[in-house]
């Protein structure tokens, strides 16, 4: 008697459980220093939607757009958010892959995003993913060996001008090397800034018929300079360096200038983790003989997977971590320096944040100017400033990284480098179908 | 202690006795040497080891400074990895996922093996080798179909999707090894039980097993090891519920920002269960890789 009436109650008490359950939705997110904050916020957003809960699957870049590759592939549905960049974006909303986010709320302001990180985000004109932080590049510069060698930055230096003052400030007995730059293989490594500089030199990565021009004259120019300028004013072992050897390098003062992505600026501005903090200076991103593509875009954003099972809660997720609220929360808990750059407009006309980032101009400026859809003097059939934005240029990219590292290394000369970087280019174009 | 082993061979006088000594001398000479080179190789395998345990003492600042042996440790990076993932969610599911993944392959590879070794048939040398050859697959050119087909199943991210995938990657050695030990046993000692009225089952429990049982036992510890090590499939099929901790040691790796301190930190938390593991089983496992070798 008493367990026949236990039952159903039991029964109703399970149901009842089941609806005040929250939903979980599991985010796939890079390891990076912003990220990891979004993840430490993690309370306060459960707090705020106590009907959702956050899984983090958080990855290092690489392992991660492998993962979420194989997934989204697949419609494996393993994931609610992602995290991925411009290059992936048009490429997987083209493929049907992802949620177009059009009917955003109005309080979210889509209008207060940055004009050209919502270009490189959208296809067909509709956003598909929200941008969390974006980023240019531009050169940081060490004033006091600037001030002691009586040089000063003009507004925009010309790589000419850089090489100059390499030559002047390499002091290798002392440990201080003229310049820094990226010299490790990889499409998102040395390729990043070798594309920009092959830009700036007039170069392009394909005709308007996808003919590769790796072999053309503004690639050979461009690419002797930097084996030129890194080989003999480059600290040693420049060509095993990527952005975070370079980073620790410039932050431990053994280099007079770096030319890599804004987002390091907060980091290298912080005195608790650079040296340099107070002997820090800013210019844009050097050119040569044209300003176009001078400085990339970059930015990490968050999508909703078609696959996903619960999109209206991911989008709960991603508008919260996308918002100017997000910004505001962040200069709360952690400091103006810590929030993630390079997304809103609001964000760079806060007096607080100018005030604690004398950097941001140089950032906005940055960001707002580079073009991923004319970033060559020559016309080109791509989008994109540092990658070319096909399914093939991974693979393209790091064959042409390793390449120029080559010839950095002193393994190939430049010319042998970048005939066989040609050869590479033009037999993966031509498997592909562009050449047809 | 080198003084006092070549005393006898500098005073010794010429002649027979200074002959015999010599030789003496020579072995145990020829003895610390590999004494010398078995430490140097032994510390040369463990150096990065100790290095890893070393930098998650540091700071992020000083793990990429020039190396050094003197700084003051601190145990930030160990709070930090702690306070971002939850070591002991990855643990348990290291520990169910090696440990019951080993227990599955040795089900079904003890049968297969004493077939293969007590009732061998024309074919069972083409067998042994088709195993191992599947070895030679790269896994990743297997990945989407396994993903697929764990996607239809619902096994992604399950604990029993990996036991599943570990067994199968662990099968061909397990079988491998265990072979090789049934094969050392006499032939004898089974009939032996036969002609005493015992059923096949009763001959495996009570004769094969406890007879080979070191062989068993390193073959297993084996499969553990390679189990627990394993980051290709553990990172491809799981996402959160059943991530292993080579999943864990990922996430704290990062091609922007400084985190050397704290992947050391997490490494050395990943690797601990496992190396204390080893070491409470070196006995069965030095035992058990030599077996029959002496015979």
């Amino acid at each position: 008697m008493k367990l026949s009436r236990a039952l159903p109650l039991a029964g109703i008490a399970a149901l009842g459980a089941s609806a005040a359950q929250a939903e979980t939705i599991t985010v796939a997110t890079v390891n990076n220093n912003d990220m990891v904050i979004m993840q430490s916020l993690t309370d306060v957003f459960e707090q705020a939607h106590p009907d959702i809960e956050l899984d983090w699957v958080v990855l290092e870049e690489n392992v991660l757009r492998q993962r979420l590759t194989t997934d989204i592939a697949t419609g494996g549905g393993q994931f609610d958010v992602m995290t991925i960049g411009t290059y992936e974006v048009p490429i997987w909303a083209e493929r049907d892959w992802l949620t177009p986010l059009d009917d955003l709320p109005e309080e979210y302001r889509v209008d207060d995003l940055l004009q050209s990180v919502r270009k490189g985000l959208s296809h067909d004109g509709t956003l598909h993913a929200l941008p969390f932080y974006a980023e240019s590049s531009m050169m940081y510069y060490r004033q006091d060996l600037f001030d002691a060698a009586g040089i000063e930055m003009p507004e925009q230096p010309t790589w000419q001008q850089v090489r100059d003052w390499a030559e002047q400030l390499h002091d290798p007995a002392n440990q201080t090397y003229g310049i820094c730059l990226r010299g490790k293989p990889g499409w998102g490594e040395n390729m990043a800034f070798v594309s920009t500089l092959v830009n700036t030199f007039g170069g392009r990565w394909f005709d308007m018929d996808w003919q590769p021009q790796i072999d053309s004259p503004a690639w050979q120019e461009a690419i002797a300079f930097y084996v030129d300028l890194l080989g003999n004013y480059g600290p040693p072992g420049a060509s095993s360096n990527g952005f975070n050897e370079n980073q620790a390098l410039f932050s431990r003062g053994n280099c007079a200038m770096w030319v890599d992505a804004t987002s390091a600026a907060g980091r290298i501005y912080d005195a608790s983790q650079s040296q340099v903090a107070d002997k820090l200076g800013f210019a844009p991103a050097p050119i040569a003989e044209t300003p176009k593509g001078s400085h990339w875009l970059w930015s990490w954003a968050l999508a909703i997977p078609a696959s996903s099972d619960a999109k209206e809660a991911a989008r709960e997720f991603i508008t919260w971590a996308t918002s100017q609220e997000y910004v505001e929360l962040v200069a709360e808990e952690k400091g103006w320096t810590s929030v993630p750059p390079g997304t809103r407009e609001s964000t760079y006309e806060n007096p607080s944040y100018q005030e604690a980032a004398p950097f941001a101009d140089f950032v906005l400026n940055a960001i707002q100017d580079a073009d991923p859809t004319d970033s060559t003097l020559e016309p080109n059939p791509y989008v994109g400033v540092q990658f070319v934005g096909i399914p093939e240029f991974q693979s393209i990219g790091t064959q042409v990284g390793q390449m120029v590292a080559a010839a950095l290394s002193g393994q190939r000369s430049v010319e042998q480098a970048l005939q066989a970087a040609q050869r590479a280019t033009q037999r993966t174009m031509d498997r592909a179908g562009y050449l047809d | 202690m080198t003084t006092a082993r070549t005393k006898p061979l500098s005073s010794a006088e010429p002649g027979q006795l200074a002959q015999g000594s010599s030789w003496l001398g020579a072995l145990r000479n020829r003895r610390l040497w590999l004494g010398v080179l078995g430490w140097t190789v032994a510390c040369l395998i463990f150096f990065p080891i100790f290095w890893m345990v070393l930098t998650g003492f540091k700071t992020e600042a000083a793990a990429v400074a020039d190396p050094s042996l003197i700084f003051s440790p601190t145990l930030d990076s160990y709070a930090e990895v702690q306070n971002r993932a939850n070591y002991l969610h990855f643990a348990l599911n290291s520990v169910v996922v090696a440990f019951g993944s080993t227990l599955l392959a040795l089900l079904i590879a003890i049968p297969s093996a004493y077939s293969m070794a007590f009732l061998p048939t024309k074919r069972t040398k083409g067998t042994l080798l088709w195993m191992l050859s599947t070895k030679m697959l790269p896994p990743v050119g297997v990945l989407v179909p396994i993903y697929l087909l764990f996607r239809d199943t619902g096994l992604l991210d399950t604990r029993t999707g990996l036991i599943i995938v570990y067994t199968l990657m662990n099968l061909p050695i397990v079988v491998w090894m265990l072979y090789t030990f049934f094969k050392d046993m006499p032939k004898d000692i089974l009939e032996a039980g036969r002609m005493d009225g015992a059923s096949t089952l009763q001959e495996v429990l009570y004769l094969l097993l406890p007879l080979t049982l070191p062989g068993i036992a390193s073959t297993g510890l084996l499969a553990v090891i390679l189990s627990w090590n394993e980051a290709f499939w553990s990172l491809n099929l799981t996402s959160s519920q059943a991530a292993p901790l080579t999943a864990y040691i990922a996430s704290f790796s990062s091609p922007e920002g400084l985190f050397w301190a704290k992947l050391s930190a997490a490494s050395t938390m990943a690797i601990a269960p496992i190396l204390v593991f080893g070491w409470l089983t070196q006995k069965q496992m030095v035992r058990g890789l030599t077996f029959g070798a002496v015979k």
